[in-house]
């Protein structure tokens, strides 16, 4: 593990008016590695998310990408990265087909006007990659169903080829099924080499997908544990604040709980 | 299909079921494609095309005269000034908002060029050109207040309505009404018709080739992609429909005085405005904006910029539509832009089929539209029933399409949630 980490964020605040949403947050991210990222309501794993895909800039901090310092101030600065999100809501325009979608700004443009055909084929090229199945790629999304929405949602952040994806909740309103497919999924994207940030409520699916969980409790960092070696309980414990002192198993530059 | 949709990494499983690719467009036959299309909610302009047959059978059996070259001409040129208008309403009802002010801006631009032109002595292609981009100005103050500000659209432009009256009238003056050079340009927007059948006639058959043309070039290169595409059969058909539809229009416009010019500028921005919306990045951004507000911004998005554009497109409309109305009537008065013009313009785009919701339509729901406000307005005058008749039948035609609208709405939302 010598190369740098994918994305290192140290010593990020954010505040939403009286709010401290995010005090002195770190997170590391590794190629190849699915990181989830749990905590309470209101913990600020949503906050954070922002953060990093430049929705909402943070106040201060340093945000590292492979190692050198980067400035994330806006939604095309993440991208450009090789960022890709897949909010919760999934942020799907419902009166556009399935490629508006994919390509929602940034449409492939030939000689000034839209290139539909190119965009249907790597449309279908995508999905076909991707082993997913779609009555058409020309309905509107209005009219497929949850599950297929959260398919287009995850299509739609392997456009352009990111390198590291963050799924907010992906699974929260799936059935038992369909969250074992999206698991699936997660699992071919880290076989990819590409890093995954994962929120989640759901400990079964920590479980199941994830190699490391980062722990947010009340706007800060609360543990950061090895999957395979720990329990249960001890993450459960440190999202609620059950125990004083949260148990760090690795010790990485500011991952110290701030007390 | 057993399993609806298998999003599945099962990377191996054994090829497609069909050995099609996954996904397409081609949904079986055309039967089956227009009752899904019916149980999705995605009707389309059907509804408008059935309604404006059912319209035009009613008055022809009412009174023969209706279906005259003469009648039918002289409605192809009433439609122009409304029409204009009502196009630049579509990309504000595109985002789910609404301009109250077009009628008033439609005054104000004829007031604008007769007093510029009139009264000052401005040459009138410079005059019409101040009058329109006057209107592109106003817009842009609606579009400020709107998206910088955050004023509501329907307030702010209902402040546009009485606002821009007012500086109509004051422009007017104690006189109150200026009349056009009845030879002049602005005169000849609805005065002047290509006398030549052939006008009519090239016109008609270069728009089904041209039609045609793209068409075919589309599947040509969708074939080559490796992409679904349309069967030729199907492309025959539309090609057919529009081919029939345009040389009997040539024919009757014939009979009378020919290919109005009016027609023609309103078809050239029919056309023009609508590959904006569907072929353009930035038309591609209205429907998006239209859709979903936060999934739009989260592309990165120019959102206040964009809405500001909307309005000075209907504001620039508005400004053109009140020339030619000026046209119609070779003078600007007291009364340009008031009345139910701004209603009617409104009711148009939604009676053509887009959506009052935001996210749906397309320029022709405002000549399909506005055909049925013209159709029953003409209709009525021909039978010599009062007014009132008219009010209460467009009244009821709008009233439907809403109810059109808002249950395909409806039906889309259910569908989505099976």
């Amino acid at each position: 593990m010598t190369a740098p980490p994918l994305l290192a964020l140290r010593g990020v605040f954010k505040r939403y008016g009286a709010v401290q949403a995010l005090a002195d947050v770190g997170l590391e991210v590794r190629a190849g590695q699915v990181v989830a990222l749990v905590g309470d309501n209101g913990a600020g794993k949503s906050t954070l998310i922002k953060v990093i895909a430049g929705v909402d800039p943070a106040d201060a901090g340093v945000i590292e990408w492979d190692g050198r310092p980067v400035h994330i101030g806006r939604p095309h600065d993440a991208q450009d990265l090789g960022i890709a999100t897949v909010y919760q809501d999934l942020a799907l325009c419902d009166n556009l087909d399935v490629v508006g979608n994919l390509f929602l700004g940034r449409e492939t443009v030939r000689a000034g006007l839209l290139d539909e055909v190119e965009m249907e084929r790597r449309t279908l090229e995508l999905l076909d990659t991707l082993a997913i199945r779609m009555p058409s790629v020309r309905m509107p999304v209005a009219s497929l169903s949850g599950g297929q929405r959260q398919t287009v949602a995850i299509a739609r952040s392997m456009l352009g080829e990111p390198r590291l994806v963050m799924l907010d909740e992906p699974t929260a309103s799936l059935g038992i099924e369909q969250t074992a497919q999206v698991l699936d999924l997660v699992d071919q994207l880290r076989e990819r080499g590409l890093g995954v940030l994962l929120i989640s409520h759901n400990m079964g699916d920590v479980k199941a997908v994830a190699d490391w969980t980062a722990v947010l409790r009340l706007g800060r960092n609360n543990g950061f544990f090895d999957v395979m070696t720990t329990s249960h309980e001890q993450i459960i414990s440190s999202i609620t604040g059950a125990t004083d002192n949260a148990v760090t198993r690795r010790s990485a530059p500011g991952w110290e709980v701030d007390r | 299909m057993s399993r609806p949709w298998t999003l599945p990494l099962r990377r191996n499983r054994t090829g497609g079921d069909d050995g099609r690719p996954p996904s397409g467009r081609g949904a079986g036959n055309p039967l089956q494609a227009l009752r899904r299309r019916f149980h999705s909610g995605e009707l389309g302009s059907v509804p408008v095309v059935l309604g404006l047959l059912v319209v035009w059978i009613i008055f022809e059996s009412l009174n023969p005269a209706f279906l005259s070259p003469r009648n039918l001409s002289s409605l192809s040129v009433d439609i122009v000034g409304i029409g204009m208008i009502s196009t630049g309403v579509v990309f504000v009802l595109l985002l789910g908002e609404i301009d109250l002010s077009v009628g008033s801006v439609s005054g104000l631009a004829a007031a604008a060029f007769a007093v510029l032109n009139v009264n000052e002595g401005v040459p009138e292609i410079l005059a019409l050109l101040l009058a329109v981009l006057a209107g592109t100005a106003v817009g842009a103050v609606h579009g400020f207040f709107f998206a910088k500000v955050g004023v509501p659209a329907f307030v702010v432009t209902l402040a546009g309505l009485l606002g821009w009256n007012g500086l109509m009238l004051y422009l007017l003056g104690s006189s109150g009404t200026i009349n056009l050079d009845d030879k002049g340009l602005v005169a000849m927007l609805t005065g002047f018709y290509f006398s030549h059948v052939a006008a009519a006639y090239g016109l008609a058959a270069l728009g089904t080739a041209g039609y045609f043309l793209a068409c075919y070039q589309d599947v040509r290169r969708r074939r080559a992609a490796g992409v679904p595409a349309r069967p030729l059969s199907e492309i025959i058909l539309r090609t057919g429909i529009l081919a029939v539809i345009s040389l009997a229009s040539a024919y009757v416009l014939n009979q009378f005085q020919g290919l109005p010019l009016a027609l023609l500028i309103f078809l050239v921005f029919l056309v023009g405005l609508d590959q904006v919306l569907v072929r353009t990045r930035y038309g591609r951004m209205l429907f998006a904006l239209g859709g979903s507000v936060e999934a739009a911004r989260r592309t990165g998005l120019n959102v206040d910029l964009v809405r500001i554009s909307v309005f000075m497109v209907s504001g620039t409309m508005a400004a053109i539509g009140g020339l030619f109305l000026a046209s119609r009537v070779t003078s600007a008065t007291q009364t340009s832009g008031s009345g139910n013009l701004l209603m009617d313009a409104i009711a148009a785009a939604v009676i053509g089929g887009t959506s009052l919701f935001g996210g749906r339509g397309r320029t022709w729901s405002a000549l399909l539209g506005v055909l049925v406000i013209q159709s029953i307005a003409s209709g009525v005058a021909l039978l010599g029933v009062q007014t009132a008749v008219q009010f209460m039948i467009t009244g009821g035609v709008l009233l439907v399409a809403v109810t059109i609208d808002s249950l395909s709405r409806r039906a889309q939302r259910a569908h989505g949630r099976v």
